[in-house]
């Protein structure tokens, strides 16, 4: 969706503040809320919790801090999933009767959660359609759902650096449709492709795609 | 007092689309939320005990900078790091979550790396742990890409305009890991000592070491 979160290339968005000695959380809460959404049952795959954030509205989305989304993207997922209703929210407890769940992830376990290899790679029977130094162009597509392709790359040309096997496809995956691997690549644009002749001639931004994002060049 | 504030909020709540609100009093809306789920056995609160200690004690940029010293001073680490970042960054036992699939990028004299998530915020956990917050935040997230050497000066780093700049996004579940150039005059330091002069910002990218 061509959402404010896909914000490459924008301006006025303001200067950039770097925080010296920054904690990793500001507040109490904003770990509390990390945690949450890490240990929710609500916690879906990857690409849906993104999803679940870029529904956002746009104003909202930039106006509000980066846990303040999450907290409004987790609340929203427990809604929607009905585990938990808005009056018990509203309570702070769980309303009289209601049923008694068994915690997704105990304390003894998070350890193991958190630094477990794991893989987004996929087999796949088809054969990757691109190889390393293929000139390929980022397809002018808009899909109204979740997408990595960001706008600023669509209908450029650049060159496949790097494959990546299959990965899983966001697309897919975030709406429950299935993985649905694709081969992954990263490719190179060239600053002036993408920017302009105002752009450093050497510069350059790379970008992980996937196969349906591309086409031959 | 706290029940006639979430009382209004959740009034204010049915009239959205999504379900998602302004957030007023963070605090207690997180607590109310955390209670619910704790009293449905939904979540277990020592386990959100344990993951805020793992992101604050056991993941954090420390974890890169080995893997930095190690790629300065062995260069058949280095050779490995090259041919599979993820599998030498496991031999260190940084693994897990947001450090599935690792590249390292090697600054240069001729070469500059920068790491961005335009789309969110994808980061490297097991090596960098969570991200500051203006590398999750609109300004960086929209100017990496179309500005990076204004984005560098802003943090102090002036590049040369033959030093070429590599600007990395992850829009992909690859993540990425700048290798700083090794700070002139260290030839004699060991592995800790070098690891100590390595930051989070020459990580990512907008600072040079």
């Amino acid at each position: 969706m061509n959402g404010v979160h896909d914000m490459g290339g924008m301006h006025g968005l303001g200067p950039v503040a770097p925080e010296p000695r920054e904690p990793v959380f500001h507040e109490a809460w904003e770990g509390r809320v990390h945690a949450m959404t890490i240990a929710s049952p609500t916690r879906g795959n990857i690409d849906a919790g993104r999803h679940q954030r870029e529904l956002i509205p746009g104003p909202d989305y930039l106006r509000w801090t980066y846990y303040e989304k999450w907290f409004a993207s987790l609340s929203a997922l427990l809604l929607t999933s009905g585990l938990v209703t808005a009056a018990e929210i509203a309570a702070g407890k769980a309303a009289p009767g209601s049923p008694k769940g068994t915690p997704r992830l105990v304390a003894a376990d998070v350890t193991a959660a958190m630094t477990r290899p794991s893989s987004y790679v996929r087999e796949v029977a088809t054969a990757p359609a691109f190889a390393a130094g293929d000139r390929v162009r980022a397809r002018q597509i808009n899909p109204t759902g979740h997408t990595r392709l960001p706008r600023y790359a669509r209908g450029h040309v650049g060159v496949v650096e790097r494959r990546h096997g299959a990965h899983v496809l966001p697309d897919s995956n975030a709406h429950g449709l299935g993985e649905d691997p694709r081969h992954l690549y990263t490719v190179r644009f060239a600053a002036r492709e993408l920017w302009g002749p105002d752009a450093s001639a050497r510069d350059s931004v790379s970008l992980d795609l996937w196969e349906p994002y591309l086409e031959r060049a | 007092m706290a029940h006639d504030h979430h009382d209004h909020d959740h009034g204010h709540d049915h009239g959205h689309d999504h379900g998602q609100d302004p957030p007023s009093d963070m605090a207690l809306r997180v607590k109310a939320l955390e209670s619910v789920l704790v009293d449905k056995g939904l979540v277990d609160p020592a386990a959100l005990d344990a993951i805020v200690d793992h992101f604050e004690t056991k993941v954090g940029p420390r974890n890169g900078a080995r893997v930095v010293a190690k790629a300065w001073t062995d260069p058949a680490y280095l050779a490995r790091l090259r041919e599979d970042a993820t599998a030498a960054i496991a031999e260190l036992d940084f693994t897990g979550r947001q450090g599935e699939h690792m590249i390292a990028v090697e600054n240069g004299p001729d070469v500059h790396n920068l790491v961005v998530c335009t789309l969110c915020s994808c980061y490297p956990w097991p090596v960098l742990g969570l991200p500051p917050v203006w590398y999750k935040s609109p300004p960086y997230r929209s100017r990496a890409v179309i500005d990076p050497r204004g984005v560098l000066a802003e943090f102090g780093t002036e590049l040369p305009p033959d030093v070429e700049v590599r600007v990395w996004d992850s829009t992909a579940e690859v993540r990425y890991l700048v290798i700083p150039q090794r700070p002139a005059g260290t030839d004699g330091l060991g592995e800790d000592e070098l690891a100590a002069m390595v930051t989070r910002d020459g990580m990512i990218g907008t600072t040079l070491l």
